[in-house]
């Protein structure tokens, strides 16, 4: 990314978290997976990140726990760089300089001191040919080394890590590319290659997919294209090697893995079942199904305890070796577009698009979590090929959150098109939304666009949708003509078209006191009030494409974008155009809470980013090449709290955040350095002491401990010698029982809130890291926006006074900078 | 290639019967396959798994169980009874009653001394062989149950026996039973029913592999008698088993029709601790596998679905070569189907009546690939039955259409045929050493027929208007014991040739009735002579698909012969894997030479050139689409059709039209009964 001013494009919340195989720790408390350019730690038990590790510059493309120390672990990145961290503590310990693009890593407890990487061909650029390296790890005390000592072992390896795999001992490595199995022997030094057929007369495609090795004995497992499995034995002889096959899969096997004492072979596929072979009694086999979608990864924890599986739809599963799925860490879906906008809920501040087929998901950007999916369509979603299902295309939020229109259509063929216009009430016993009405074929045709009126203060919500059959409609929510136990419903309202011509776009003002309809080369402008046209704007020749009403001071701006690469805006109080610039834009967009303005456009293969006022000429900000192709998914996303940045390019930012979609699906938002600065602080003090998961419970306990300090603090200023313990003795006695932690926990909670002196060496040693630490960090490195800890403390119990955000920062800062309130106490 | 007017004839309901049971001989690379009829054939593995012999089946005969005794072959069935058979005349030598009901199994020391079968009552009895004949000698301890499955420990010493719910290994010396080992049931609603071991397998390292009606397949340590481990293979029945000579592998048929292979394996590359394990499954029957055979090479597989398959080890073969190809025998090596080419009739043959169908008619013309409208239907005539117990062995039709002969091990018969009023008159009195034939020829001009006897001897018979007389015996030199699988008389009826499955081929002067020459010995079998009608040149065809054209005259190779043998055959021409079953020459063009196989038709045209390795073989479509004058330079002397397929009979007619009678595979599936039930997937 290319810096720009002190503004940057970041992947910010919803990357990928099924790239790579999970690892599973040794104590099987933690899961860490790849996710964009960090590493993520996950608490088994409790589906929640408890930290990152961050420090790559580019996508982390494997992770693997160090064989001799079950603490620490290797991450590597196409920044070309091998990084060991202490995931515990969130420490990171050294950078091994590989000077190649990584793809996958590998390692063996009988291969002391060197990883196994794939690289592309040293001498060969191209990025198709992979070869798998041994790169010796030089021993040295610095924290930035770099590896030098490289050895090819294998060429032509496939790049995907799940086609590499160790075999009993590390005695040997196998490698699957193509149709070819490759078996190299250490010891030997020698390779052994077997090849299958192309595809047999009974249609079986051979294509190696995947490769697994048994831990005990010499056998390989290996995943292929039709769906069989191969159990490989005797491969130690050019001729004489043997396989066995196993079928249950109808598509591709893609994840094999053997659990650690080689009972049991688990394989997952399309299908999305895991299936459990019985090693040696292939003919038992147990199955878990329903996992919601296809499985990309298997991976189970060295103790053999749990299984988890990452699947096609960013979740990962956690699965307990009895075969049953204990917890579910879902990442952003995405498919392979998004129909839907991209929305903010307006109660939740969640993101809102396309999830899952047929429905809407609801993820929180600041927590970096999906908060819930919403099923819109309510049919069962048939995993098939080919077959025409219904999917949500539209979507609209009203201004209030109260009210959420969707539209769902299926295709089934050209000439009939099943179109259903769903409204969703919020319910706020349930805090969800629940289905209001569904009006079957609103329209004759397709519904281009769809938009509440915003105003925040009008007594009744409207929706307007446009469609290609030439009419645009307005809904409105009407009483219930016939029973009393219905509640109100929507009904059509208005129908207007103009001229014949097909509306695109629809848009209220601000206010809601007007309509702005493009039909094609004309916008026209209604009064939604007495449903008249009060003018057209035109500017011909080419159809409008966007059409946006300006906010707040800019209010009397209409802007509009056309194919002709013209951005227009017009002043609705003279009914003419104000100014016009030849730009292509390929997304115009509203800041809600400010008069900004952002449009992307489309030049050369990349896409800018203006961010204007439709007032002043000059814009407020530009970015060249936010990124490739083109940008078509954008919002403003609010803030939880105002930015205090006062340079005048990165304003724009305070109020709300600008996330977009590229085209490789990727979500991206920019960041102010100031911004980046916060985190890095914030984030310092979020590294969990003790490792525990961040639970309910802990947010408890832990607020016990801000009290703590908090008092210490006040103790120590005030050198007033009062008990500190009285809040969590009040706590203790006043918490409800059931949700009490356990009683021996409080009991040394309880002790040690009356022997605080323990505490305070180790924290000065803490802070001493942590300093250390940060003058390493990379002054780019990015950070994770926030943690739930400030949202749950207003959950924890009404006893407590929460402390208020400004206040918290304050008490951390006090507590890094003087660490001499504690010399009182010893 | 010239033109023909083809009878495309479907109407033969040929059908196989199924493979009961199939022995191997390590030895002599022979395979034995009994048929579920009671017939018997002998296939020779050395040389292109080529069918050599057929012994008929007899009415209420039909073998269990088959074993090889050095060269002599046993069987036992149901009926109670042991056989043993007489390879050189194709006949069974004698039988042994057993006195213990069915016998499901049988089983030889591998020292060749000692006989066990096992029976209906329970018993297993051992038979001492000897020169000529087998003695009873024992009865083991009599168990409850029937003895389904037999198998002897390689030294001689233990015999491993399947029963009901139940292994018992006895003791051949003292005759007590050591051990008893329980085969567990099948669950859910086979709990019920008793499990039926029905094949063994006891290895040298005192290793028992048992299939069951549970569809395990089991390894139990025969020393202690404990279960060691259980491979649940099928739904159904694990039907037989065979191990491989160095006891390494061990294949498992079943009701599926799939072939599962185990194989002794180290699990660790280092350690010398092998287990067995299952590897591979083999998919080639759509019904139940019930005769298997490992060789050193290959798995050899039959049963329900009457075709025996040859599926090369690709771990004990070379790649790309003829032998590691999989091979399907689905039709026999002979021809069944006898052509009277002047009356235009066919006799086909069954192993227990004889057809005659006169070919239908057409006036019709048409270009080249059209079918012609059908003026005559095609009708069938006679069918004659056969009497006795025996199968026919083998039969014949006169060239003119006015006599028929057949013959079954026991007795022969011959016909007269009027054709206009279609009746059939049984020619009673007949020479007194013409009492059964291993092969029956006509002369052309249908006044002598020849039938070959034992020892390669050939009897030849005058036939008047209505009596037939004994004229001569043709006996070779050589005196070889095999018996004759070919005749051929040439069209002048000068010459007779005969082949025998010692790969000789003798050639008698019919004028002076003696032998006039024995072409040199090749060392693959013959499967097809012919003597050419006008230059009296022999040209054979054997298992291994060369072709030897021979000069009676000059008593040597022709010329032609010669230069193929120089140049070598295409390589896609030795590939083929279906034996040339006939030789037939094109009146009109002497230089035409027509073979045919069971996929197709050929005409050597021996004026072209002879085919380069590298050039197309099948080049008959590329040569349609070049113009006249350029199809010169590409063709050769090999023209091959591949119009029709699982040819049984290709034959020239007088009137220059090819007869060609087919039986496709699908006809024969058909009809076979249903198999097991099996989940498919998507159904």
């Amino acid at each position: 990314m290319v810096g720009h001013g002190d503004i940057r494009v970041v992947h910010r919340g919803g990357s990928k978290i099924n790239s790579r195989q999970p690892v599973i720790t040794q104590d099987s408390r933690f899961l860490l997976c790849a996710s964009g350019e960090c590493v993520k730690v996950f608490s088994t038990s409790t589906e929640e990140c408890v930290h990152d590790l961050r420090g790559h510059t580019d996508a982390v493309t494997g992770v693997l726990l160090k064989p001799s120390n079950h603490l620490q672990v290797y991450s590597c990145s196409a920044d070309g760089t091998v990084r060991l961290w202490d995931f515990t503590e969130g420490i990171h310990i050294k950078t091994y300089v590989i000077g190649y693009p990584v793809y996958s890593i590998y390692a063996s407890a009988h291969h002391e001191g060197v990883i196994f990487v794939v690289t592309p061909m040293l001498n060969d650029k191209r990025s198709e040919v992979f070869q798998l390296v041994a790169v010796h790890l030089p021993q040295s005390g610095d924290q930035l080394v770099e590896a030098l000592e490289l050895s090819a072992v294998l060429s032509d390896v496939s790049s995907n890590p799940s086609a590499i795999g160790f075999g009993k001992g590390g005695e040997f490595i196998a490698s699957a590319k193509g149709l070819h199995l490759e078996v190299f022997f250490f010891k030997k030094q020698k390779s052994y290659r077997f090849s299958l057929k192309e595809d047999n007369k009974k249609g079986g495609k051979n294509t190696f997919m995947c490769v697994a090795c048994h831990q005990k004995e010499d056998c390989i497992a290996t995943g292929h294209e039709d769906g069989k499995i191969r159990l490989w034995r005797n491969f130690n002889h050019k001729k004489e090697y043997t396989y066995s096959t196993l079928h249950w899969h109808h598509s591709a096997v893609s994840s094999l893995c053997f659990t650690p004492e080689g009972t049991n072979l688990l394989s997952g596929g399309l299908e999305s079942v895991l299936v459990q072979w019985r090693y040696n009694q292939e003919s038992q086999r147990d199955f878990l199904p329903r996992l919601g979608s296809a499985i990309t990864h298997i991976a189970v924890s060295p103790d053999g305890a749990l299984f988890c599986t990452s699947h096609s739809d960013n979740k990962i599963t956690i699965i307990q070796s009895s075969v049953k799925v204990s917890a579910v860490i879902q990442g952003l879906v995405k498919g392979e577009s998004v129909r839907t906008d991209l929305m903010v809920d307006p109660r939740s501040k969640s993101l809102v698009l396309n999830g899952k087929p047929g429905q809407l998901q609801f993820y929180s950007l600041q927590r970096d979590k999906l908060l819930y999916n919403l099923d819109i369509v309510q049919q069962e979603y048939i995993h098939e090929s080919g077959l025409e299902q219904f999917e949500v295309v539209k979507a609209a939020f009203d201004a209030s959150g109260s009210w959420m229109a969707t539209v769902e259509e299926r295709n089934q063929k050209a000439a009939e098109l099943e179109l259903n216009l769903k409204l969703w009430a919020f319910d706020e016993q349930t805090q969800s939304f629940v289905l209001n009405t569904t009006i079957s074929t609103p329209h004759e045709a397709r519904i281009t666009d769809m938009c509440f009126c915003q105003a925040a203060d009008s007594q009744t919500t409207m929706l307007v949708s446009t469609s290609k059959d030439g009419h645009f409609k307005a809904w409105q929510l009407s009483a219930a003509a016939h029973t009393e136990d219905e509640g109100p419903s929507w009904s059509c309202d208005f129908v207007g078209a103009y001229h014949g011509l097909v509306p695109e776009r629809c848009c209220f003002s601000a206010d809601g006191s007007l309509l702005a309809v493009s039909f094609q080369e004309v916008v026209t402008v209604w009064s939604p009030a007495s449903w008249e046209l009060l003018t057209t704007l035109s500017q011909p020749p080419q159809a409008i494409r966007d059409l946006c009403f300006g906010r707040l001071s800019c209010s009397k701006y209409l802007l509009g974008t056309t194919a002709s690469k013209l951005l227009c805006c017009w002043n609705l109080l003279t009914c003419s155009l104000e100014w016009s610039t030849t730009m292509d834009v390929s997304l115009l967009l509203a800041d809600p809470l400010t008069e900004n303005m952002a449009a992307f456009c489309f030049q050369a293969g990349g896409t800018d980013l203006f961010v204007f006022k439709p007032s002043e000429p000059r814009p407020l900000f530009s970015h060249k090449a936010v990124c490739s192709g083109k940008v078509t998914r954008a919002i403003f996303s609010p803030r939880e709290e105002m930015l205090e940045s006062c340079e005048e390019s990165s304003q724009w930012l305070n109020r709300s955040q600008l996330h977009f979609l590229t085209q490789y699906m990727d979500l991206m938002t920019f960041t102010t350095k100031a911004e980046e600065d916060r985190l890095l602080a914030s984030s310092r003090q979020l590294v969990v002491d003790d490792s525990v998961a961040m639970t309910p419970f802990y947010l408890l306990l832990g607020k016990h401990r801000q009290q703590d300090t908090e008092d210490a603090v006040s103790s120590s200023l005030s050198s007033d010698t009062v008990p500190q313990s009285s809040a969590a003795i009040k706590q203790l006695l006043q918490t409800p029982a059931h949700v009490m932690p356990s009683t021996s926990y409080l009991c040394s909670m309880f002790v040690q809130s009356l022997l605080i002196s323990v505490t305070d060496t180790r924290e000065e040693n803490k802070h001493a890291e942590e300093k250390m630490d940060s003058e390493e960090e990379d002054s780019e490195e990015e950070m994770e926006p926030s943690n739930p800890r400030p949202q749950h403390a207003s959950e924890g119990g009404p006893e407590a006074p929460a402390l208020t955000k400004a206040q918290l920062r304050e008490l951390r800062r006090v507590r890094k900078q003087d660490h001499s309130w504690s010399a009182g106490f010893l | 290639m010239a033109e023909f007017k083809v009878h495309r004839v479907r109407f033969f309901d040929y059908m196989p019967t199924a493979i009961r049971a199939m022995a191997f001989n390590p030895r002599t690379e022979r395979l034995a396959v009994a048929r579920a009829d009671g017939a018997l054939e002998i296939f020779n593995f050395a040389d292109n798994y080529f069918q050599e012999k057929v012994i008929p089946g007899q009415d209420g005969r039909a073998a269990e169980a088959l074993c090889w005794l050095g060269q002599r072959l046993f069987s036992a069935g149901l009926n109670g009874e042991i056989t043993e058979y007489d390879l050189e005349n194709l006949r069974p030598r004698y039988t042994v009653e057993a006195y213990g009901g069915p016998i499901w199994s049988i089983s030889s020391n591998s020292q060749g001394t000692l006989l066990a079968v096992g029976c209906e009552d329970g018993t297993v009895k051992i038979f001492e062989i000897l020169e000529e004949r087998i003695q009873f000698q024992r009865n083991l301890d009599r168990q409850k149950g029937r003895i389904i499955s037999l198998c002897w420990h390689p030294s001689g010493t233990l015999i491993a026996a399947g029963m009901m719910d139940m292994i018992k290994i006895f003791d051949a010396e003292s005759g007590r039973a050591t051990h008893r080992l329980l085969v567990e049931r099948g669950v859910g609603a086979s709990k019920s029913r008793e499990v039926v071991v029905w094949s063994i397998a006891f290895l040298s390292d005192h290793t028992i592999i048992s299939g069951d009606s549970a569809g395990k397949v089991q390894v139990w340590d025969g020393l202690t008698g404990t279960l060691v481990r259980t491979h649940l293979v099928t739904k159904w029945d694990v039907l037989a088993l065979s191990s491989s000579q160095d006891e390494s592998s061990v294949v498992a048929g079943t009701s599926e029709g799939t072939v599962v292979q185990f194989q002794f394996l180290s699990s660790n590359v280092s350690q010398q601790a092998k287990e067995w394990v299952r590897t591979r499954t083999f998919k080639n029957h759509s019904h139940d596998v019930r005769g298997l055979a490992h060789t050193d090479t290959a798995v050899v597989s039959g049963g329900m679905d009457t075709q025996l398959v040859v599926r090369p080890l690709l771990d004990k073969v070379e790649k790309n070569t003829q032998e590691s190809a999989l091979r399907k025998i689905a039709f026999p090596h002979r021809s069944l189907v006898c052509c009277a080419k002047k009356a235009g009739l066919l006799l086909f043959q069954f192993h227990d009546h004889l057809e005659l169908w006169r070919l239908g008619e057409s006036n019709g013309h048409g270009s080249p690939g059209d079918s012609l409208p059908v003026k005559r239907k095609p009708e069938k005539l006679i069918q004659l039955k056969r009497k006795g117990e025996d199968h026919i062995s083998c039969s014949a039709l006169s060239p003119c259409g006015g006599w028929l002969a057949y013959s079954t091990v026991t007795s022969f018969r011959l016909y007269r045929l009027q054709n206009n009023t279609i009746s059939v008159t049984k020619v009673s009195r007949l020479p007194k050493d013409l009492r059964s034939a291993q092969q029956l020829c006509f002369s052309s001009d249908s006044t002598k027929l020849f039938a070959s006897s034992s020892r390669s001897s050939v009897l030849v018979v005058d036939l008047n208007q209505s009596e037939c007389k004994y004229l001569h015996t043709l006996r070779p030199k050589s005196g070889s014991s095999q018996p004759v699988h070919l005749l051929c008389v040439s069209e002048d009826g000068k010459w007779l040739a005969t082949a025998n499955t010692d790969c000789q081929i003798h050639v008698f002067n019919l004028d002076k009735l003696k032998l006039h020459c024995t072409v040199p010995v090749y060392s693959s079998c013959p499967t097809a002579i012919a003597i050419h009608p006008t230059n009296s040149n022999l040209v054979v065809v054997h298992a291994d698909q060369q072709i030897f054209e021979y000069s009676l005259v000059q008593k040597e190779y022709t010329e032609w012969s010669r230069k193929l043998q120089k140049q070598g055959l295409h390589p896609l021409w030795m590939e083929r894997d279906t034996p040339i079953t006939h030789i037939a020459f094109n009146p009109k063009n002497p230089a035409h030479i027509i073979l045919h196989d069971t996929f197709m038709f050929c005409i050597i045209d021996q004026n072209l050139p002879l085919p380069e390795a590298k050039t197309p073989l099948y080049n008959q479509m590329t040569l349609r689409s070049l113009p006249e004058s350029e199809r010169i330079m590409h063709s050769h002397a090999f023209k091959i059709c591949k119009n029709f397929q699982h040819l049984l009979c290709v034959r020239l007619l007088e009137d220059h039209s090819l007869v060609v009678v087919e039986r496709p595979l699908l006809d024969i599936l058909s009809q076979l009964p249903a198999p097991v039930r099996q989940k498919k997937f998507a159904t």
